[in-house]
């Protein structure tokens, strides 16, 4: 067979709670959206279910960043419409507040705050958003950083800290919010190769409990091992998506046969 | 043949000892003033010019009269040798510290100036107990009361409309964002116009702790520098920070205003603002306010501060990646939230130089309230040499007043030096 494949994954994945349920997350209908007058992303319809692991993949430039950063409203949306757990994402700061509360996001540099302690980055925003208390905050942050394997590092700062362990305290920011979905603007893209293996267990053990997951990445051995849905973006639009195994092996359109090509290639 | 290039590393090295001639007083000197012809000779000019101008100036200051009541006695001790006459300093150094302030009343402006230390304590040095915020909250109506006496409680009163407008947005909050900014800005206005009078009134009524009054005018030397300087520090900094963030919004009409208020304030000489607040500013208000004019000056010496604040601060703003503000969007926090928590520290640690350096520049510019007839040490200095006593002193007032405002500036350096060094988190 001379199709190119993407590496296989090493670790047994546990599928037990991967379940993709009738339930929405995210709607997005006909949404559009304009850089000044460059016309970024072009009638996005796209709808997620909770419990899915979705990787979206495309050429730079194609919008996929975009695209997650209107989910939470980062970016604003011209036309169509974004609803998020049953909040429309309109102008209405409530609305946005609230499904920024609810939606996790994890940057491709990380974003830490440098003058916070890995732990008070963990606590800030369940302290001052979700008004927990300062101890309660501390318990759920010492979880989750001992959940991406660095409980050690808590009392550091983030300069102190390598590229991977940034990444994961990150995630871990994002958890200590219990956010019912992640998403994720390419996180191993600032990485060195030895960091984003680190970096990716942590994101499938996240997927293993049934996280619903949008992964903006190029990682097609993540895409492979836990998403149930490629999507391939390309010029601001949804271009082809299928299931990674059809996606992978059996591409439809020539121009993500000539992305896959590119990337798998080598 | 071909070459061979394959090597395997066995073991590896130890550390070892620097040779001897890396190290030690002697490298240093060689190095860092004998490192070549050209610096040679400017080390050896250095010294030269070091020299020269110690040797002119230790006459004058080793052969220093102290204890003379006039010029005239001074130079009868000096008998014709060089040598400053800082007698003037001990005998005149009561009007310098507090000009014209009644000497009985000086505890006053020395327990408030004791005060001030334990109020900026807090605020300065992070190993000082938290619960001294509430000290330094009230100084400010302490200090007013002290220096200037009265009844302690309109100043007490006036203070007090900060936590109501706190309290009027807490309760409006959960029916409206923007109509609790307004509670918020609207309780403290109404509590001033109507009902701080009364209450103020009715306390003293009730327990009077009066002092004497003083009056502006009797104010001067460096206590007076000291007061329009720390109120102005004090105000600016706050006053700056949200002129930068007025700056940056994206509200049309606030940022037009910030930006104006900013560019009209930086592009007017200060002294032009401080002749508008002693002559002009008395035309615009209704006749017969006394507006006290060390509060117009302290207002105006503020206004002209923040606007630099402001610029010196949307330097640090605009130095932050964008990344930050999008995670702290990203986590649901709100506009001031992410600020407080977020973008300021970062934003104000990367300025502190700047910052300091406009404290440094307001607290000397204090000296020109000097033109709009204010006895600052300058216009004391001038006043003193009025004197016959006193008549023809220049140099040794002047380097007293210039060590005094060194001390000074020189303080807030190094602390703007260790407080840098104390938030250094980034570890490059």
């Amino acid at each position: 067979m001379t199709e190119p494949q993407p590496h296989e994954y090493e670790r047994e994945i546990d599928r037990s709670h991967m379940q993709v349920t009738d339930e929405v997350a995210i709607e997005i209908t006909s949404m559009n959206k304009w850089y000044g007058s460059f016309h970024v992303l072009r009638d996005i319809n796209m709808s997620v279910n909770r419990g899915e692991r979705i990787v979206i993949c495309g050429p730079s430039g194609s919008g996929k960043s975009t695209l997650i950063r209107c989910i939470n409203r980062l970016e604003e949306h011209q036309s169509g419409r974004i609803v998020v757990d049953g909040t429309e994402l309109t102008s209405d700061l409530k609305n946005i507040d609230k499904v920024r509360s609810e939606v996790g996001m994890v940057f491709q540099h990380f974003n830490l705050f440098p003058h916070l302690t890995i732990l008070e980055n963990c606590t800030l925003a369940p302290i001052w958003v979700r008004k927990i208390p300062k101890k309660d905050a501390e318990e759920t942050a010492m979880h989750f950083l001992e959940k991406v394997k660095i409980p050690e590092q808590a009392l550091k700062y983030p300069g102190q800290l390598s590229g991977g362990q940034q990444q994961r305290v990150a995630i871990a920011r994002s958890l200590c919010m219990r956010p019912r979905i992640m998403l994720f603007d390419e996180p191993t893209s600032a990485l060195d190769p030895e960091m984003i293996k680190e970096v990716l267990d942590t994101m499938i053990e996240l997927a293993e409990e049934g996280m619903t997951m949008l992964c903006v990445t190029h990682e097609m051995g993540f895409a492979q091992a836990v998403a149930n849905r490629v999507i391939f973006m390309d010029q601001g639009q949804i271009v082809e998506q299928n299931e990674p195994k059809a996606f992978f092996n059996n591409p439809q359109s020539d121009r993500t046969k000539l992305f896959l090509s590119q990337i798998l290639g080598h | 043949m071909a070459q061979e290039y394959s090597y395997v590393r066995t073991e590896m090295l130890p550390e070892q000892e620097p040779p001897s001639n890396a190290v030690g007083a002697l490298v240093w000197v060689r190095e860092n003033l004998f490192s070549g012809p050209l610096n040679t000779i400017l080390t050896l000019a250095s010294l030269a010019a070091v020299w020269w101008i110690l040797s002119h100036l230790s006459g004058w200051f080793l052969n220093s009269v102290w204890q003379a009541g006039s010029l005239a006695e001074c130079r009868e001790i000096l008998d014709g040798a060089t040598g400053a006459c800082f007698a003037v300093i001990t005998d005149r150094w009561e009007q310098l510290l507090y000009g014209f302030y009644p000497s009985d009343a000086y505890w006053r402006p020395n327990l408030a100036l004791l005060l001030m230390l334990v109020a900026l304590a807090p605020v300065l040095f992070p190993g000082v107990p938290r619960k001294l915020f509430w000290f330094s909250a009230i100084y400010p109506a302490l200090a007013f009361w002290l220096l200037w006496g009265g009844s302690i409680w309109p100043p007490l009163v006036v203070l007090a409309a900060f936590p109501l407008g706190f309290i009027a947005y807490r309760l409006v909050e959960p029916i409206n964002g923007i109509l609790a900014t307004l509670a918020a800005l609207a309780a403290p206005i109404l509590w001033w116009f109507l009902l701080a009078g009364p209450v103020g009134g009715v306390l003293a009524g009730i327990l009077p702790g009066t002092l004497e009054p003083v009056a502006s005018d009797l104010f001067g030397g460096f206590m007076l520098s000291i007061i329009i300087g720390v109120t102005g520090i004090a105000l600016s900094l706050p006053l700056g920070i949200l002129l930068a963030l007025g700056r940056q919004s994206d509200l049309i009409f606030l940022k037009t205003i910030c930006v104006g208020f900013i560019e009209f304030i930086r592009g007017v000489p200060l002294i032009t603002l401080l002749f508008t607040a002693s002559l002009l500013l008395n035309y615009f208000l209704p006749p017969g306010t006394n507006f006290d004019i060390i509060l117009r000056v302290v207002i105006m010496v503020t206004f002209f501060a923040a606007a630099y604040m402001a610029e010196v601060i949307r330097g640090g703003l605009a130095a932050l990646p964008r990344g930050q503000y999008e995670a702290a969007d990203a986590l649901g926090l709100d506009y001031w939230k992410a600020q407080r928590l977020i973008i300021l520290p970062q934003a104000l640690k990367i300025s502190i130089p700047g910052i300091v350096n406009t404290f440094i520049g307001l607290f000397k510019d204090t000296t020109l309230v000097v033109f709009i007839g204010l006895l600052d040490p300058i216009g004391l200095s001038n006043a003193i040499r009025a004197t016959t006593e006193w008549n023809g002193v220049y140099w040794e007032l002047f380097v007293f007043i210039g060590l005094c405002f060194f001390i000074f500036c020189f303080g807030m350096s190094r602390y703007s030096m260790y407080l840098e060094r104390r938030l250094k988190t980034d570890h490059r």
